[in-house]
């Protein structure tokens, strides 16, 4: 076991494939030999050079084009769109070519490449470049979407999306970067569509993902002070989505709530929350409650963004308000 | 700027091939015409007549296994790398023997066992697509060439310069063909672009030289399509080519085209302008005789007649596809 930061586990994760296999590309806006915007890629340029590692212009329709034309030729492409708020002057590329071109040509053709992109709030960088994105990806036919939360799963994850014949939206919650976490040694490969469970208790269920993973496994620790003993799931894959975890850990506690960075309004926890109402309502004891960033463009100064998005303290005081009506 | 001139370097066997390849793709056209207006052909058609030399041009420079990225006005682009017409007639009607089994329609015709690598209906987007299977060519030292086609009115979005700096800069094995018809839905291009000829004259803004071609002369396009395509081969990088010509009817559907000065169509379905009828004056010109001609004109006649029969016996795709191959493992499963 070592101990790495969710920064370094990008470039592990990244080294991993492309020792392990010569299709895997990786291309960017500054990847190769500055290591990255957030220092994420460092050590790949160095290693593997600059054909397999290779700096792009400002051209994010050229990047995701690139990767979508190497994918279809049988390369296994990594893209990076450096911030997720960028996806909107490429989304074209991702929404209606990558995501539609294996159905509308009846299976003849496979996208094999993974975007990675620093995703969400945290840094006051203000609402060009804070917007947690998952429910755009999530909402596309085609597109599978993965989210880790912690320096293990960015390496197991970054393989599977990687090894999986489909197009992978990769979002780093930029937030974590500099967090630490236990990392063993040797390859690490995940499935995708796997939720894991961080934290087993007997009165309430929390599913969250990414930069709220933290948060909510903090807010469990004081409520159980209190009292209230929260399941924590990490949910980590939005497609495929682990519904199966979700609704076993809900029926077995009667209560679910959600804890979403993206913006409110058809937030990842809206499709699971239905999903709960529809095949679980009879062992629900109360509402599915969902703790999200209000519907807002995110603010750039500390007081504000901290207002908006979920706090450990939000996550306290709701649940705890929801569990004593 | 470069004009370059019909060179008459092939033989006629070569000549009457690409002969035959225009006029499959002209009636092969009007045919799909007729069957709109009967309402075999649902949803909408952009169809290439008055256009054929390009796609036929083109397709005659190519190697097999090198790659065709085409627009929504794409029959032509995918019947002159070889696909059948069965197939593509199918794919009109809504078929299951259609080349995508009814998924894609007119606007998506794809072929990956004849290079065909899509069909694209959102401008601009299958340029840098393009520069994708290029940069997977060099990477793998294959030696093919990605060709991609497109309208006057691509050059206004961003997509088309973002893929000529990326191909530049690269020296991807990409050719692009801009298909001037003068035309973009119902606007005149040169009414909203800045620049005379759009594409050829932005070439300089990515250093690449400039190429005007007479894109209804089929001996003139295939010359400078072999010239650019063995260039990206051996490692040159991209062209970009500019091909004037016109389009017969309307964009779309029933489209009449009454935009456009009755003089300026006359003109461009005058003998001397288009470009089946100049290729065959141009071939009898040669010596071939009219027999000959007429031979290739009814064999297309009976091909056409043939596929358009059994693409209309073809069944309505049925309820297994509904929910087939959104993923690459076949299915269309997103949760547990
Ligand atoms: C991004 C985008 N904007 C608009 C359209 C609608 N549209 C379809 S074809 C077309 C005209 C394109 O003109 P041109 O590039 O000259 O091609 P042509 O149809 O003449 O071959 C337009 C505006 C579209 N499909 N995609
Ligand atoms: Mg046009």
């Amino acid at each position: 076991m070592a101990e790495l930061t969710y920064r370094e586990a990008i470039a592990r994760g990244i080294a991993q494939e492309m020792r392990r296999d010569e299709s895997v590309l990786f291309l960017g806006e500054d990847v190769g030999a500055a290591g990255g915007v957030f220092k994420g890629t460092v050590g790949l340029f160095e290693e593997f050079g600059p054909v397999r590692v290779r700096d792009t212009p400002i051209s994010e329709q050229a990047i995701l084009g690139a990767a979508m034309g190497a994918a279809m030729t049988g390369l296994r492409p990594i893209a990076e769109i450096m911030f997720a708020d960028f996806f909107a002057v490429c989304w074209d590329i991702v929404a209606n070519e990558i995501a539609k071109s294996r159905y509308m040509t009846n299976g003849q053709m496979s996208f094999p490449l993974v975007i990675r992109s620093g995703n969400g709030g945290g840094l006051r960088f203000g609402a060009q470049h804070s917007q947690s994105v998952e429910n755009w990806a999530m909402m596309i036919p085609g597109l599978k979407v993965v989210v880790p939360s912690n320096p293990r799963d960015v390496i197991g994850l970054m393989a599977a999306a990687v090894r999986d014949d489909d197009p992978v939206i990769f979002l780093e919650s930029k937030a974590l970067y500099p967090t630490k976490g236990e990392v063993p040694e040797g390859e690490i490969v995940d499935a995708l569509g796997t939720a894991t469970v961080l934290r087993q208790g007997e009165h309430a269920t929390i599913a969250t993902l990414g930069l709220m993973v933290p948060r909510a496994l903090a807010a469990a620790e004081e409520l159980a002070a209190g009292g209230i003993d929260c399941t924590v799931i990490d949910v980590r894959s939005l497609i495929p989505l682990d519904t199966q975890t979700i609704l076993r850990e809900t029926s077995a506690t009667g209560r679910l709530f959600t804890v979403e960075e993206n913006p409110r309004v058809l937030g990842w926890g809206a499709e699971v929350a239905s999903i709960v109402a529809e095949e679980v309502f009879y062992d629900l004891d109360g509402p599915v409650v969902r703790i999200t960033t209000p519907h807002i463009p995110l603010p750039a100064a500390d007081t504000l963004e901290d207002m908006a998005l979920p706090s450990v303290e939000r996550i306290v005081t709701t649940i705890h308000k929801a569990m004593n009506s | 700027m470069t004009t370059t001139e019909a060179s008459p370097v092939h033989d006629v066997d070569f000549k009457l091939e690409l002969y035959r390849s225009q006029v499959a793709l002209r009636r092969f056209e009007t045919r799909a015409y007729d069957l709109f207006l009967e309402n075999y052909v649902k949803g909408t058609s952009h169809l290439s007549i008055g256009q054929e030399a390009i796609a036929a041009g083109v397709a005659a420079a190519m190697r097999p296994d090198d790659w065709t990225f085409a627009t929504y006005r794409g029959h032509a682009h995918t019947l002159a790398r070889g696909v059948a017409m069965t197939p593509v007639f199918a794919e009109l009607m809504g078929r299951s023997n259609g080349l995508m089994a009814g998924k894609g329609g007119s606007m998506h015709l794809t072929s990956v066992e004849h290079g065909v690598m899509g069909s694209y209906a959102i401008i601009g987007a299958h340029l840098p697509i393009a520069c994708g299977a290029a940069w997977s060519a060099q990477y793998r030292g294959t030696d093919q060439v990605a060709v991609v086609f497109f309208g006057d009115g691509t050059v206004n979005i961003g997509a088309f310069h973002e893929a000529l700096n990326f191909a530049a800069i690269w020296k991807l094995p990409v050719v692009f063909i801009c298909e001037n018809n003068l035309y973009m839905e119902y606007t005149r291009t040169s009414e909203v672009t800045a620049v005379t000829h759009p594409a050829a004259d932005r070439a300089a803004a990515y250093g690449l030289e400039p190429i005007l071609v007479d894109g209804n002369d089929a001996d003139a396009v295939y010359a400078v399509a072999r010239t650019a395509i063995e260039r990206a081969r051996a490692g040159g990088g991209p062209s970009l080519i500019e091909a004037e010509t016109y389009r017969h009817g309307g964009h779309s559907r029933a489209d009449p085209g009454k935009y456009r000065p009755d003089e300026e169509v006359a003109l461009w379905k005058s003998a001397e302008r288009d470009p089946v009828s100049r290729y065959r004056t141009r071939l009898l010109e040669l010596g071939v005789d009219e027999p000959t001609l007429a031979r290739i004109e009814a064999d297309v006649d009976a091909e056409v007649d043939a596929a358009t029969e059994a693409a209309k016996a073809g069944a309505a795709p049925g309820e297994d596809l509904l929910m087939k191959d959104v993923w690459a493992n076949g299915g269309a499963e997103w949760r547990n």
